[in-house]
């Protein structure tokens, strides 16, 4: 203080000025800082929770945070662009009116859809069953896609292309959320990639770098101790491990890679087992639930029976994923790798397992839906006796898989962890002492997040309100996990630390979105569009709107848009970007190596007499 | 008092802390000049007198114990290391005046730079302050960080080879010991100390 006033004196009136308006200025914006953090959601309890269970954790709640703002921006953007524009025309608020163009070129039959609605007497278990289920009364509303067969929105004068628009705005979700995880995997990467050639410098970060210096509660600190005792003997431990690997004999090597060969056949067997039996149960599901659709004969009785074949191939994929993962935890024990590395190869496993359910899923829907044998689907294209309207019944085993997701969270919650606490806590026997306190294990929940999420942006397009849903889910799931986590879990003894696992969620759910694309491809662009609903019935595929749109355009403009999408166009690019991708490689390679070099320095300075 | 945040690694992220807002600091001639922009500092300070001398906290010195009663020192293993460290006192009680318990929240706080706190992260890990962080004083450390209890220290051979470890990590020189800058170059890329909070944004 004492230099700053010294200085003062001597600046001129105006550098004077400028100094106390930047300070005040600077005090303005710290100001506005501090009340928009109190804007920020739950914020005070990530803090919370990460002072009691670590960063890890913290940041597994603060992923979900963001899970629960993605949801809602996808909702507000499929809303704002492609329902609130159906809704407005429809009740014609605005002077609007909507235009059905009936279908030309097309045959009759292909056009017949009758969703039984709100026809009728609806029993209760009816209603329940519909609820559950997507069908009925819900199939109608605006949450499926065959709500939005119109083809264009007048709102007086002015031409709103739906179609378009639908497209557009799948594409723009799919693009909104691809952009927002890897600006928020950047900054992780960036350290991570400067900080890969200094692997070996773990050992002093966890010492220098250890303590949390935020910690006021003393039984916390016991914690943390305990915790950092735990990584530093698991990180020793690893070292002398990797020592005795390097040790290891032929002989010994012979055996471990045969056992190890032998595990992945088994691997390989259990995943072709857990994709066949989801196939099997989706047609079987399929089949009989539009039997009973197409009978119309709901029995109160068999309201139960009904319910659960429509959710059968729900439960046994979340079976599926459940033994897939014990399984896959007992296995790799056999295989005798490092724990860190034990640890990766069950996680790649699981998703693989987790994400090709899902695929395998779509893909057995899909050979219903294209099921020609017998000439079923001849004038159409898709089976159009089964499936008039194929993506509201696409959307329904979305909406089915979502609502059983959340129910399954809840009931682990409610029915295992609980009693599990209450067991351990009043019942001393050894078995169940040993059994112990649930703990949270970050890895699971973080596969359970990114299945649900892998859902939602792959049921978006077919059901446009799902990220509604999923927002709802996110945010209940929040504050289920949180109370799990207070009164049940322990916390882990080798917490995750925050750099890693934030890498490590981003990387799974960039996988489920990358993942999402493939059948959301397959669907815009190769099946073709049910002719009986939605806006896509004048097209021969959902795709196929934006060559029409295209042609409207003036010449030119058409001209330069079909020559960026030729080869002629696509090969440059493509090699430029393969020259830039090198060029960046060797870049960050050359600064390696200048940080190898002034590193040498450092040791040099210390004894050359010339420094 | 709306906290700002202080470090999860040391003296980096994590953003849950009550130490008080706006200390700004300029580093010039290696000694902070303080531009205090809100009395929450002072307020704490004199919280931990008696009532009677808190008309005058300017000019007195806390004693170490009431020092240590302080949420945030009081679970930390480090606390008696970092009242010494700050404390000014030629009595050598690590008594500390109000100057050094506002050097102590500046340097804790989200806008000191990392050369900074890894300068004052160097001299608290000296336990023996003799400037340099030798096998003894690596020893004391980790001792510190898993806890004083018999069943939480690390066996010998496993503190024997964690010291080879980090010496090998950060011992540019190779003389066997830990100077300034060495620690400073290691704790500069430590992912979890850079995270946010510790870095100069």
């Amino acid at each position: 203080r004492d230099f700053q006033q010294a200085d003062v004196k001597y600046l001129s009136r105006w550098k004077k000025w400028k100094r106390t308006s930047s300070k005040s200025l600077k005090k303005m914006l710290n100001e506005v800082k501090g009340l928009s953090s109190y804007l920020v959601l739950w914020r005070h309890d990530i803090r919370n929770i990460g002072g009691r269970f670590g960063t890890g954790i913290q940041s597994y709640f603060s992923f979900l945070r963001f899970l629960v703002l993605l949801n809602f921006i996808i909702f507000i953007l499929m809303f704002g662009f492609v329902t609130l524009p159906t809704i407005i025309s429809t009740y014609g608020i605005f002077n609007s009116t909507v235009a059905k163009i009936s279908p030309q070129n097309i045959e009759y039959n292909c056009t017949i859809y009758e969703p039984r609605g709100n026809k009728g007497l609806v029993y209760f278990f009816t209603y329940l069953q519909d609820l559950f289920s997507g069908t009925g009364f819900l199939e109608v509303t605006s949450l499926f896609y065959g709500y939005y067969t119109v083809d264009n929105v007048w709102i007086s004068m002015m031409r709103y292309n739906l179609p378009l628009a639908y497209l557009l705005a799948t594409f723009a979700y799919l693009a909104l959320s691809l952009l927002w995880i890897i600006k928020r995997s950047v900054g992780g990467f960036k350290q991570n990639l400067v900080h890969d050639a200094d692997q070996f410098q773990s050992y002093c970060n966890k010492v220098f770098a250890g303590w949390d210096f935020c910690i006021t509660d003393p039984n916390a600190a016991w914690l943390k101790q305990r915790s950092l005792q735990y990584e530093l003997q698991t990180d020793l431990e690893e070292e002398r491990l990797k020592q005795k690997i390097a040790d290891r004999t032929i002989k010994e090597k012979l055996r471990i890679y045969s056992l190890r060969i032998i595990i992945n056949i088994i691997v390989v067997a259990i995943l072709s087992g857990c994709f066949y039996s989801i196939y099997r149960v989706t047609v079987f599901s399929q089949e009989n639930s539009n039997v009973s659709m197409r009978t119309d004969s709901i029995d109160n009785m068999n309201f139960l029976a009904n319910l659960l074949v429509q959710y059968l191939p729900s439960m046994v994929m979340a079976l599926a994923n459940f033994f897939g993962l014990q399984i896959f935890t007992f296995l790799i024990k056999f295989e005798d790798y490092l724990p860190a590395f034990e640890i990766i190869l069950t996680l790649m496993r699981c998703v693989f397992l987790y994400l090709a359910n899902i695929g395998v899923l779509l893909f057995s829907l899909w050979s219903q839906i294209s099921d020609c044998a017998a000439g079923k689907c001849e004038p159409c294209g898709y089976n159009y006796e089964l499936y008039p309207c194929w993506e509201s019944n696409v959307g329904q085993e979305m909406y089915k898989l979502m609502l059983f997701d959340l129910i399954m969270i809840l009931a682990m919650t409610l029915f295992v962890n609980f009693p599990r606490k209450l067991l351990v806590s009043h019942c001393s026997w050894k078995l169940i002492q040993w059994y112990g306190f649930p703990e949270f294990g970050i890895s699971d929940n973080v596969l359970q997040i990114m299945y649900g999420q892998t859902i939602c942006w792959i049921g978006t397009f077919f059901s446009p309100l799902l990220p509604a849903i999923a927002t709802v889910k996110y945010f209940v799931i929040f504050y289920i996990k949180k109370i799990s986590l207070i009164h049940t879990c322990k916390p882990a003894a080798k917490p995750i630390r925050a750099s890693i696992s934030n890498l490590f969620f981003l990387a799974m759910l960039l996988l489920g979105l990358l993942l999402a694309f493939i059948p959301l491809g397959v669907s815009i662009a190769s099946i073709p569009s049910s002719k009986a609903c939605g806006p896509f019935r004048n097209f021969n595929t959902s795709w196929e709107v934006v060559p029409v749109t295209i042609l409207e355009f003036p010449i030119g403009l058409q001209k330069v848009l079909f020559g960026m999408a030729s080869e002629s166009f696509a090969v440059p690019i493509f090699m430029v970007t393969c020259l830039i991708m090198f060029y960046l490689i060797a870049l960050s390679g050359a600064h390696k190596r200048v940080i190898e070099q002034l590193r040498e320095q450092l040791v040099l300075v210390r004894f050359d007499p010339l420094y | 008092t709306a906290g700002r945040s202080c470090g999860d690694g040391l003296l980096g992220a994590g953003k849950h802390c009550r130490f008080p807002e706006g200390l700004l600091l300029s580093h010039s001639h290696h000694r902070a000049a303080l531009v205090l922009s809100s009395s929450s500092a002072y307020k704490r300070f004199s919280e931990l007198l008696p009532k009677e001398e808190r008309e005058n906290a300017r000019s007195v010195r806390i004693p170490k114990s009431h020092i240590l009663t302080l949420p945030e020192l009081r679970a930390n293993p480090f606390q008696h290391r970092i009242c010494h460290v700050f404390s000014t006192s030629e009595a050598g009680d690590d008594s500390m005046s109000f100057e050094d318990f506002l050097d102590m929240l500046s340097v804790f706080s989200d806008s000191a730079t990392s050369d900074i706190k890894s300068h004052y992260a160097f001299r608290i890990f000296d336990f023996d302050d003799n400037g340099i962080l030798d096998r003894k004083d690596l020893e004391k450390l980790v001792n510190c960080l898993t806890g004083q209890g018999e069943e939480s220290r690390l066996s010998s051979a496993e503190i024997e080879q964690l010291i080879q470890n980090i010496l090998e990590e950060s011992d540019i020189d190779k003389d066997g010991t830990i100077n300034l800058s060495e620690f400073q170059h290691v704790v500069s890329r430590s992912p979890d100390f850079a995270r946010s909070g510790g870095v100069q944004q």
